[in-house]
């Protein structure tokens, strides 16, 4: 770096009497250059050479940005300058150290390599998207952990000293009990994993750490942080895409140059590859050569009008299935002798139901005979209605079982304090007017509220696990006891098992993303009032990697026939949005109205949840910031804002859409120009009617001997073309290459050259000369 | 990091950096793989560059190309004499067009010339059918091959001179669903 100050010094110093001879215009050239030079070297890796040649010329245009910028900055601002300069070089190069680092730390490169090279891309983009997944909560726990769960542990109470913290007597003796740390009742109940346990002093430790305003915080923090993450991912996926092709207007060329999957690395799969492959250009040949049966399009209608209806039936039944089993889990509560399956009821019936509908669905689908990418897209739309209604009726219910809980609670209240009234009434009888302290009441003693979010971060949490349990299970029984069987019961079986009936299962890449994103889902609702979620999602996230990965190499096939749900990897990534949005209307929505508990989790004692957040304002920051907030707040200030939003969203709506009409407009000029072409080169006759009948009224043409000018005019260019497109070795068509831009100013036109002019017509006679020249000038303009 | 490494120097780590998608870990893993394939030719110090070439033969034997119907005019396509013996700067040029961050008008210009196995510069139909009999491994009958290649052509030739130009690939491969996904190799 010191070289490079003394190098621009050195030169500044030398180049002073040259200061003077250097122009205003001479500089904004040399500016120009050195600019255009530094974005060669910016993006010298897309370009398509030789690497060799790229060695160089990056190392030519480092050395003219080195000699040439010191001299840029001159008379005052040239220390400054250079020092700029050596800072912009230190900042890239922490960048790149930077990125070094990071793509270091990206874990399971070799799993996902490998899973690659045997299963192919589609199937190794579920891994990817989970590891991604993980990364994310990661972060979420590193907030949730660092600035709630470890404030609370190291500077707040401990265990036993208030009565929220503690377990409340009548349970101690069973409170270590595995199966009631199993229900997450116990210890586990009264630890940090849920919202019941923090205290909600204003400030806590020495730090005066204000741990309700940071839980709030934190809360909001974990929806905005996601929605970023989804979004920047989302906008970097976008330009991968690829545009609106229509679906059928490249099948035989897409199927001959991106069907294969360059990332299969195993013989196996590559056979398989083949096969398949083989398989999809004789289907669509024969697609091709068939042209669509007449079926019996009634009949197909209404089979898949039935379809549709029992899948709707099935739907409804699986939503009030819930309902009722939420009903009857709230009995249940009251009721202490419950069987293993009685207290798990709810959870085992949503996860079940998980697991049975989606094939029942695919079953009803075959009646809909419909082409299997839109097939695929019906299935996943069925199955995400069916997750969100279960999702949403748990919801409701769980909703109603707050509310009682608020109820009881009120009575609850309303007893504590008149109790408390009475003892202090009692105690300054008895003792004439001294001050009375606390009740020396053992923490484990007092009378406790029933603590609904306490509650509902229970019921997730346990959602979750039985969640976790259903889908391992899954697949240690579906997929490898399935192969286990295969393979071993093969040798002694009357029909293959390995390419009959059962079989090896294929890896299901949709259910599985599907899973992995509703999962999420539940997190994110849930990660309120269970702070000890995300560290267990983040656990189970770990150890679904290490054991999908295995699953899918020891008992997993690869597929036989690929379809991608979308064109991108958008769609997921768009769901993903959606249940992040679905997830946070509950969420703000008991934030917002919900009274919270009066005796535990970190907001107890106020009237609603965010009254933490006016009374940092009012306490902890400046005067003119809370007048600035409560002027902001003003529903006169709000409503306009929203006004201008709908506004701009018009506005822009608009905009797009004008853009689409313009595109579609040039689309079919460029279409309609290239018909023409190849309609003129092809045929005689243009299909356009107009030009068409021009052409009918030349003279005859037959009567007209064939002349030889034309063909020196078309000799050239089948050898112009190989100087047309290699400009830089203009070697021997130089000479050609001016009268072929004067004859053919279209780049593309090249004539067969097999065939001889006369009998296409074309040629020689004058009269066709303006017709040719007319048909040259119509080239021009696409041009 | 600290570890002394003598197969580069650090103006060429950095030079490499710029010139293509990968990190300096990734060369240095690279040019690991590279010296396996040969490991008698290929010496440890490239702080002078030697011009030492591998050949066509062991580099198609590596895991991630191996399995590729079109491994062999990969390989022709980054080597600079044309018949496949890869330099390791023509190595990592090869791995960098294919890698996942690679972007797509690049990697099209790579399949462009990959798929052109005349080397005329254009897509004409013998090029499709041997393309074509790559993939399929010679399942499909002649009659089957040559529709096909007919229907590909015919779908994707924009100016009716029954090859295809790089504009007429470019525009027909951008719009493809798959084939950035596709068109990608990991190393």
């Amino acid at each position: 770096m010191c070289d490079l100050m003394m190098m621009s010094s050195s030169d500044s110093n030398s180049d002073s009497e040259e200061e003077e001879s250097l122009s205003e215009g001479e500089m904004a050239q040399l500016l120009e250059e050195v600019e255009e030079k530094k974005k060669l070297i910016a993006t010298i890796r897309n370009k398509p050479w030789r690497m060799k040649r790229r060695l160089v010329d990056l190392k030519e245009a480092q050395e003219f940005v080195d000699k040439f910028e010191g001299a840029l900055g001159k008379g005052k601002g040239r220390k400054w300058f250079a020092y700029k300069v050596m800072m912009k070089k230190k900042w890239i190069k922490f960048q790149r150290d930077f990125e070094n680092f990071r793509t270091a730390c990206i874990p399971w490169e070799r799993k996902i390599k490998d899973v690659e090279s045997h299963f192919g891309s589609s199937v190794a983009s579920y891994f990817i998207f989970l590891r991604w997944m993980y990364g994310m909560n990661l972060v979420l726990f590193g907030f949730t952990f660092g600035l709630v769960v470890i404030p609370e542990v190291l500077m707040g109470l401990p265990y036993g000293s208030i009565p929220r913290k503690t377990v409340p007597t009548p349970d101690q003796d069973t409170a270590q009990d595995y199966s009631v740390l199993m229900d997450f009742n116990g210890y586990c109940k009264y630890s940090v994993l849920f919202y019941g346990y923090y205290n909600n002093q204003r400030t806590i430790g020495l730090l005066k750490f204000r741990l309700p305003l940071s839980y709030l915080m934190v809360g909001i923090g974990t929806f905005g942080y996601s929605l970023m993450v989804v979004i920047r991912t989302m906008a970097k996926n976008a330009d991968v895409g690829g545009g609106d092709g229509d679906e059928g207007e490249f099948t035989f060329a897409w199927k001959m140059f991106t069907s294969w999957d360059y990332l299969i690395g195993n013989s196996e799969t590559a056979d398989n590859k083949y096969a398949s492959i083989t398989t999809s250009f004789k289907e669509s040949i024969v697609d091709e050569q068939e042209n669509q049966k007449d079926e019996n399009i009634h009949l197909r209608r209404f089979l898949r009008v039935m379809a549709n209806f029992l899948i709707t039936c099935s739907l409804g039944g699986s939503g009030y299935l819930i309902y009722f089993v939420v009903k009857r889990s709230q009995e249940f509560a009251n009721r202490t002798d419950l069987s293993w399956y009685e207290k798990n009821e709810l959870e085992l019936i949503m996860s079940l139901l998980g697991l049975v509908c989606p094939p029942l669905f695919e079953t009803i689908a075959e009646l809909e005979d419909y082409h299997p990418r839109i097939a695929l897209k019906w299935q996943l739309g069925r199955i995400f209605a069916l997750f969100l209604g279960n999702l949403y009726t748990f919801l409701f219910a769980l909703f109603d079982e707050v509310n009682t809980k608020l109820e009881q609670e009120d009575s609850i209240k309303n007893a504590s304090i008149w109790a408390m009234k009475e003892y202090y009434a009692n105690y300054t009888l008895m003792l004439n007017g001294t001050d009375s302290p606390i009740p020396p009441m053992d923490p484990g003693d007092v009378i406790r509220g029933p603590c609904w979010e306490t509650a509902v971060g229970i019921e997730f949490v346990k959602l979750t696990v039985s969640d976790i349990q259903v889908s391992y299970l899954t697949i240690l029984i579906g997929d490898f006891a399935r192969a286990v069987i295969v393979r071993f019961l093969n040798y002694c079986w009357c029909w293959d098992l390995e390419a009959g009936f059962p079989s090896y299962g294929e890896f299901d890449i949709s259910g599985n993303v599907l899973g992995l994103v509703f999962n999420q889902g539940m997190i994110w609702m849930g990660a309120f009032y269970a702070p000890g979620l995300v560290g267990i999602n983040v656990l189970r996230l770990l150890s679904s990697m290490y054991y999908q990965c295995w699953a899918v190499m020891a008992t997993n096939v690869p597929h036989e026939r690929v379809f991608k749900a979308s064109k991108s990897n958008n769609f997921y990534m768009g769901l993903l949005l959606l249940i992040l949005f679905l997830s946070l209307l509950p969420v703000v929505f008991t934030i917002m109205t919900l009274p919270p508990s009066f005796d535990c989790g970190p907001f107890s004692g106020k009237v609603k949840m965010f009254d933490v957040i006016m009374e940092t304002i009012d306490l902890d920051l400046p005067a003119f910031l809370g007048t600035l907030f409560s002027y902001a707040a003003n529903p006169g200030l709000i409503i306009p804002a929203v006004l201008l939003m709908v506004l701009a969203i018009y506005y822009l709506n608009s905009v797009s859409e004008a853009y689409q009409h313009a595109n579609m407009e040039l689309k079919k000029k460029m279409q309609m120009t290239r018909d023409e072409e190849k309609n003129r080169r092809n045929n005689t006759d243009s299909t356009n009617q107009v030009m068409k009948d021009l052409e009918d009224l030349l003279p005859n043409r037959s009567l007209m001997p064939p002349a030889p000018p034309p063909q020196p005019v078309k000799k050239p260019e089948p050898e112009a073309k190989p100087t047309k497109t290699r400009p830089g070795t203009a070697g021997k068509g130089v000479n050609l290459q001016r009268d072929v831009t004067l004859a053919s100013p279209n780049p593309n036109a090249r004539g067969p050259v097999s065939r001889p002019p006369g009998p296409r017509g074309h040629g020689p006679p004058p009269g066709a000369g303006p017709g040719r020249g007319r048909g040259r000038g119509r080239g021009a303009p696409p041009r | 990091m600290g570890n002394k490494q003598t197969t580069f120097t650090e103006e060429q780590l950095e030079a490499f950096q710029d010139c293509t998608f990968f990190t300096r870990k990734e060369i240095q893993r690279l040019h690991g793989r590279y010296r396996e394939l040969a490991p008698h030719l290929v010496p440890l110090d490239y702080t002078n560059n030697p011009d030492i070439r591998v050949p066509l033969t062991l580099i198609v034997t590596m895991p991630e190309l191996k399995e590729n119907p079109f491994r062999d005019r990969i390989v022709e396509t980054f080597s600079e004499d044309g018949h496949g013996n890869l330099s390791f700067n023509d190595f990592v040029d090869m791995f960098s067009a294919l890698c996942e961050t690679s972007p797509r008008e690049l990697k099209t210009i790579y399949a462009f010339r990959i798929y052109d196995f005349n080397r005329d510069n254009f897509i004409c139909k013998e090029d499709l059918k041997m393309t074509l009999n790559k993939l399929t491994k010679g399942e499909l009958t002649p009659e089957e091959v040559s529709l096909v290649c007919d229907k590909s052509m015919e779908e994707a030739d924009l100016d009716g001179d029954s090859k295809l130009s790089f504009s007429d690939f470019e525009n027909m491969v951008s719009k493809a669903p798959d084939f950035l996904s596709n068109f990608h190799v990991r190393i």
